[in-house]
């Protein structure tokens, strides 16, 4: 695939390491039946999902990539971290 | 003229051969046996889809078995041997399989799974003895693999006159256009088929791309189509087993498009009749190759078998070279077009052939319900023609049935590609419905997979093309069914009574045709492509001489044997010097992270399972961390260097994902917290100084008192700023020095000098874990293995109780608080030596209830200890166990005690 960092701009997939979907984050306040429920019921959508990668072997910075899993099409790639924040 | 050699015969071969060109040239008919029946086969196409001729190429670290004879160029001094026959190609006694041939059908070895195991046992030694390819070569590849990454507008692959046209109308857009071509040549197909466009023609066209800037590159395949138009190339420099000109050998490259235009053409098929594999039988425009472009004539009588119009070309093109057309047998009911003068038998299919080992001697014909036999010694089959959409398909895209043509072609596309000229548009045919003896029709010539084993795997109830394939095993060679998969599904979509279609088609999947291995490892093929990594002091050790251990990216002094000593020998004196003086030793590898900030305190609350917000400046203590399902994940030590500012230790092992963590918590899950995390693993050198003397080294070398056991201050030695902490992991007065790593040699020659005076020595790795296990202390990956929580490892006490930690909400789950968790024991010898790795039993046969962690020695007094994980075992202290390991033939008698083993009370290590 082809990633367009938002802070470096189109890289290749090689660059890149997938960490996790975003609806698998367990928050720190979930209560236990929530954070198992995140952690091992998830989703696993044959279609657009939002995904949590992170620009590994370039500047490092994590981003959400919201994906089709069938057709690797990318629709949206939002910077995340203390520099997104508005 | 160039020489060769096959099977250790001499022969010559023209310029711009194809090994196969230049065999049939001399000749040679008999290249190789198949892969099961040991059939006698000779070369079927001029393409990379040739089933039959598979040859090994080259000597030594060169050697490239399975390569297809029609798809590697002579070359001076070309070393050639057939494959899978024994004693000789000729006289092959695996051919006696042949006769057994009944017995080796489809799905043959599955069924010897059925009743007892020793029967598979006993097939699988003759089978493996019997059936297969060439050998691998044992000797390392001596050459070199580059690997390449390029950009264009255009990529345009098969260099024929749809190919060549659209590269010249893109570069001469001004568009940054690759041609590639798997041929030397380009324009293979307009050399088969001299028209109007000629040799001449092609080189002004490559002149023109060329001069418009594009790329024209020969001897490089297209062989995998991956996301986002990103195409592998890989490029032939020199050939199969070739002594390349400047060492590099192929190239692969990653090619990201702009729009992929694919001119990939279109296989001929065979067509199914008994004996279609015998030598002399080649398909028509193989034949046609032979003669227009390497000027060899495979044959004096020919027969021709078609179900289309493009046969009749082949029929011209050796007339033309001096061959007597006996027959042309054409599927087709009506006369085709005006009378060429050849003896043309309409409505007629092939039925059989007959021949000797070497050659073909007749062909046998049904012709309007009437049998017909025909002397020759070639037969020229042309059974319509299989586009190539192995890139589009590969690109995610559809197909469609294209009912004239029989065949499937590119429909919709998921990336920038389009499939343009004979790919596209493949000639019309007739439909052949085989007539002959199914046993001995063969479709899938490289695993020898025939008609009859497509209906026996019918019969049995194998329904799906998918399971059709894995159960005959058609498609599934090296060609991947470029050849057979057209025939196999028409003959399953016949017994499902569909059209084919509707009987579906396997994966496409990458390569096109076998790459080597070399060019996926590429310049890191030696060493596993791991590149080294040196500890900052690693010259100081290696002036010593130790054993080396790996450890993560490094490589850590294990032990420093000193005259003579074994490795055991050492460790044991070093860890005894440790207990009784002083030692120190190198953990330049512990991950470590200076987080700072206002913050820093609630980001390592946020990641630690223990509390760290009333650490005092200047005070340090334990800590580890939980996975978000409870787990323990890693353990290390925080120490608050500043008001705002720390320094987090962890396992060396686990460093990388440690930064991965730490980096997630303030990127990802809390990024309104005001704070710094930077990885200092490589920028500091660490130097542990451990023993009962080690408070007085210390104290020589930074001039002052050392700081009390969990306590850091800042220091000076041999000039260089250090940072000194106490900790203990040896169960000793301890401390570790860390230094900024380009200055640690001055460091740890002062450390060296002043141990020495107080009597000690260098310990290694083995020593530390010596020292460890005697004090209970865990090390991430053998105690800390991910299956443990704080309570099965009697660290529950130290967990932070407001919570808001990673993995907090993970701890109450019930399953953490059930009986028969395993926990942390240590176990001491009865009888025996403990093996690392051993299995906990009570009995003989019984399931094991635990396994042995780490085992060591008592330091001083000798005696097998370990530390292990056992059910249930906080509260079995006291049982007895064995402790066996039958891989390594140790068994102990042996009692589950407490995790410590020396200085419970931990007054050792405090002032």
């Amino acid at each position: 695939m082809q990633i367009t960092c938002p802070h470096c701009g189109p890289r290749a997939q090689a660059e890149f390491v997938y960490e996790r979907t975003v609806d698998s984050v367990v928050p720190l306040d979930a209560t236990p039946e929530e954070a198992m429920k995140t952690l091992f019921t998830r989703n696993n959508p044959r279609g657009v999902d939002e995904e949590i990668w992170r620009h590994t072997f370039g500047c490092r910075a994590w981003m959400v990539i919201t994906r089709h899993r069938v057709t690797n099409e990318i629709t949206a790639i939002r910077a995340v971290g203390p520099e997104a924040i508005p | 003229m160039i020489n060769f050699t096959f099977d250790g015969k001499a022969y010559q071969a023209q310029a711009g051969d194809t090994l196969a060109a230049a065999l049939l040239r001399n000749g040679i008919g008999l290249v190789g046996r198949s892969f099961k029946y040991h059939r006698p086969r000779g070369i079927m196409t001029a393409g990379v889809e040739e089933p039959n001729a598979l040859v090994t190429v080259g000597e030594g670290g060169r050697t490239e078995p399975n390569t297809r004879a029609t798809d590697v160029f002579v070359y001076e001094g070309l070393v050639a041997r057939s494959q899978n026959r024994w004693p000789s190609l000729s006289l092959d006694f695996g051919a006696i399989l042949g006769l057994a041939a009944p017995i080796f059908s489809a799905g043959f070895y599955y069924k010897t799974f059925f009743g007892s195991a020793k029967r598979w046992m006993f097939y699988e030694y003759f089978i493996r003895k019997a059936a297969g390819l060439g050998d691998a070569p044992s000797e390392a590849d001596p050459d070199h693999y580059s690997q390449r990454a390029a950009f264009c507008d255009v990529l345009v692959v098969g260099a024929g006159p749809a190919g060549l046209q659209a590269a010249l109308e893109a570069a001469e857009a001004g568009k940054r256009v690759i041609l590639v071509e798997q041929d030397s040549i380009l324009g293979p197909s307009l050399i088969r088929d001299p028209q109007k466009l000629d040799a001449a023609w092609i080189e002004a066209i490559a002149a023109r791309i060329r001069a418009a800037g594009g790329r024209i590159l020969t001897r490089t395949t297209a062989s995998g189509y991956w996301e986002h138009d990103l195409v592998t190339l890989t490029q032939r420099i020199s050939e199969p087993g070739q002594v390349p000109a400047d060492s590099v050998a192929q190239r692969l490259w990653h090619v990201r498009a702009g729009q992929v235009i694919l001119a990939t053409g279109s296989i001929e098929r065979p067509m199914a009749f008994a004996h279609n594999d015998r030598p002399g039988v080649m398909l028509s425009q193989a034949v046609r190759t032979y003669v227009q472009r390497f000027g060899v004539t495979p044959g004096k009588r020919v027969v021709i078998a078609t179900n289309n119009d493009d046969a009749y070309k082949t029929a011209h093109a050796l007339q033309d070279a001096g061959a007597e057309i006996v027959a042309i047998i054409d599927a087709r009911p009506a006369p085709a077009g005006a009378d060429n003068g050849f003896p043309v038998h309409n409505d007629a299919v092939p039925l059989s052939t007959k021949g000797a080992r070497h050659c073909l001697k007749s062909v046998s014909a049904q012709v309007g319900g009437v049998t017909k036999s025909w002397d020759a010694d070639l037969l020229a089959v042309s059974g319509g023609f299989t586009p190539v959409v192995h890139l589009h398909m590969q690109a995610g895209g559809t197909l469609d049935w294209n009912e004239a043509a029989q065949a499937f072609v590119p429909a919709k596309s998921r990336q920038n590609v389009t499939t343009i000229g004979g790919a596209a548009n493949p000639d019309p045919v007739f439909t052949v419905t085989p007539a002959s003896n199914p046993k001995k029709s063969f479709i899938d010539f490289q695993n020898d997979v025939t008609l009859a084993d497509v209906d026996l795997a019918w019969a049995e109830g194998y329904r799906s093309v998918e399971h059709l394939k894995r159960y005959t095993t058609l498609g599934m060679a090296t060609d991947q069914g470029k050849l057979s998969n057209m025939a196999a599904l028409g003959r399953l979509a016949e017994k499902q009574g569909v059209a084919i279609p509707e009987a579906g088609l396997t994966t496409f999947r990458p390569p096109y045709t076998p790459v080597t291995m070399g060019l996926f490892a590429g310049s890191g093929a030696k060493d596993g492509g791991a590149h080294i990594r040196r500890l900052a002091l690693y010259d100081v050790h290696a002036a010593k001489n130790p054993i080396w251990q790996p450890l993560g990216y490094w490589f850590r002094p294990r032990a420093y044997p000193a005259n003579g000593e074994t490795m055991q020998q050492s460790s044991r004196r070093e860890a005894r010097t440790v207990r009784t003086s002083v030692g120190m030793t190198d953990v330049s590898t512990l991950a470590k992270f200076e987080i700072s900030g206002p913050d820093a305190a609630a980001f390592l609350e946020t990641v630690c399972a223990t509390t760290v917000n009333k650490l005092a400046v200047g005070r340090g203590r334990y800590t580890f961390m939980l996975r978000e399902d409870g787990f323990v994940f890693d353990d290390g030590t925080v120490w608050r260097l500043d008001e705002n500012r720390y320094l987090l230790t962890s396992s060396t092992g686990g460093a990388d994902r440690m930064a991965t963590l730490l980096s997630y918590v303030r990127q990802y899950l809390c990024p309104q917290l005001r704070v710094s995390a930077v990885n200092v693993q490589e920028h500091y050198a660490g130097i542990a100084v451990a023993g009962p003397q080690a408070k007085a080294a210390l104290t020589a070398l930074i001039g002052e008192e050392p700081p009390r056991h969990m306590s850091t201050v800042p220091a000076t030695i041999a000039g260089v700023p250090v940072i000194v902490l106490a900790a203990s992991y040896s169960g000793e007065r301890a401390f570790e020095i860390y230094v900024e790593a380009s200055h640690a040699t001055p460091v740890w020659a002062a450390c060296e000098t002043e141990v020495s005076a107080h009597g000690g020595c260098l310990f290694g790795m083995d020593a530390m874990d010596f020292l460890r296990i005697e004090k209970g202390h865990l090390v991430v990956g053998t105690e800390v293995d991910g299956r443990l929580t704080p309570q099965d490892l009697g660290l529950d006490k130290m967990l932070n109780k407001a919570g808001g930690f990673i993995g907090a909400s993970g701890l109450s789950r019930t399953a953490f608080s059930e009986p028969g968790r395993r926990q942390l024991v240590g176990l001491e010898a009865i009888e025996g030596t403990i093996a690392e790795g051993a299995m906990l039993i009570t009995r003989e046969g019984e399931t094991p209830q635990g396994h042995v962690t780490a085992a060591g020695i008592r330091v001083m007094e000798g005696g097998s200890i370990a530390l292990g994980q056992l059910e249930g075992g906080f509260e079995r202290h006291g049982e007895e166990l064995i402790a066996t390991s039958p891989t390594r033939g140790q068994k102990a008698r042996i009692r589950v005690v407490q995790p410590h083993f020396y200085d419970s009370a931990g007054e050792r290590y405090r002032d």
